[in-house]
């Protein structure tokens, strides 16, 4: 399952349920303001590695770089652009935008 | 036997099968729209007769709670429709425990009769959706 | 739009629905039933009663599907088919019998 998450873990808990929620296994996409969450020493940084022990994290390039943010993503957080995005959503079996 | 629409076949897409949908509500009743709008969407796709599931995780917990009075805010009181979403045959409620707990609620709090799972479980439960659609 | 009825004006929208659910009485079910060519009979008043409670006890106007399944519950099974609410109203029992009760157009109805 894919769960694509567009708010920022400073300002909403979005990204905090979301990573409570999604299985081992499961992947995560980040988007919009939700890029602030793959950021080094961001509030949920410490989830963030946790999850990556067992499940595939992605952050959106675009929206990331257009925050000045490119250069501080966690390791292990994998990159993608808009048609990155797109192959995301069609191997996944089904897919969740959080709100 | 064959149904047709101008022309177009019904395949088995569109007449037979049933696809699991989930609809996940994370707000509180009144602040915003969503769980207003959450809960007509829900009350519609009874009318697809798909195999429907509602959960409840965070603030959206709220929506269910017990001895909602709206009055004196002059918005409806929207509470009582979860009531009725057994009658549409909705009968997959769901709860978040950690979400419950932390919000100092208890199932006897909630004006319909819920399952609890924990995040765990909501996880899986998740994963095994067709569709799944947030508010 | 709205309609005046024994000296009271009754708003409605562009489909005839009153807009405020407090105003009804059994007049304006009268007045509106004549609009919609409906006679009121026995039959017609015990499905708009059961609509108004259910519109209270829920606060919603029930899908036809609901409607049709909790009348047979509650009137019978002989009074729980579409066909014996569409006879009463031919327009369809949650369009028209819902506007006669004074209730919103039922959520989901296409």
């Amino acid at each position: 399952m894919l769960h694509i998450v567009n708010k920022s873990p400073s300002e909403r808990n979005t990204l905090d349920s979301c990573l409570r929620m999604s299985g081992k296994g499961s992947a995560v996409l980040l988007i919009e303001d939700g890029v602030y969450g793959a950021t080094k020493g961001n509030i949920a940084e410490g989830k963030i590695k946790e999850a990556l022990k067992d499940r595939s994290v992605y952050a959106l390039w675009p929206d990331l770089e257009a925050r000045g943010m490119q250069d501080a993503v966690i390791e292990g957080v994998k990159l993608v652009d808009y048609g990155g995005f797109v192959d995301l959503v069609a191997e996944h079996n089904n897919a969740q935008s959080w709100l | 036997m064959t149904e047709t629409t101008g022309g177009v076949e019904l395949d088995e897409e569109m007449s037979g099968v049933i696809k699991k949908f989930m609809f996940v509500n994370r707000k509180a009743p009144y602040g915003t729209i969503y769980a207003l709008e959450g809960l007509e969407v829900v009350l519609i796709s009874a009318a697809f007769d798909q195999d429907v599931s509602l959960v409840f995780l965070d603030d959206g917990i709220y929506q269910l709670v017990k001895g909602q009075h709206t009055k004196a805010i002059d918005v409806k009181n929207f509470s009582p429709t979860y009531r009725a979403l057994e009658g549409y045959d909705i009968e997959k409620l769901y709860v978040e425990k950690e979400s419950l707990e932390a919000r100092n609620l208890t199932v006897d709090n909630l004006i319909v009769p819920v399952e609890v799972l924990t995040s765990a479980e909501m996880a899986a439960l998740m994963t095994e959706q067709d569709v799944v659609i947030s508010f | 739009m709205s309609f005046e009825l024994n000296g009271k004006t009754y708003e409605t929208d562009e489909e005839g629905y009153l807009i405020n659910l407090s105003e009804w009485n059994e007049d304006v079910a009268k007045y509106l039933a004549a609009e919609e060519k409906v006679d009121l009979s026995d039959n017609h008043w015990e499905v708009i009663n059961f609509l108004r409670e259910y519109y209270n006890d829920y606060q919603i106007a029930p899908a036809v599907r609901v409607l049709t399944k909790a009348i047979g519950k509650k009137l019978g099974p002989e009074k729980g088919s579409s066909k014996y609410l569409y006879e009463l109203f031919p327009y369809g029992p949650a369009k028209q019998a819902c506007k006669i009760a004074g209730l919103p157009k039922p959520t989901g109805c296409i």
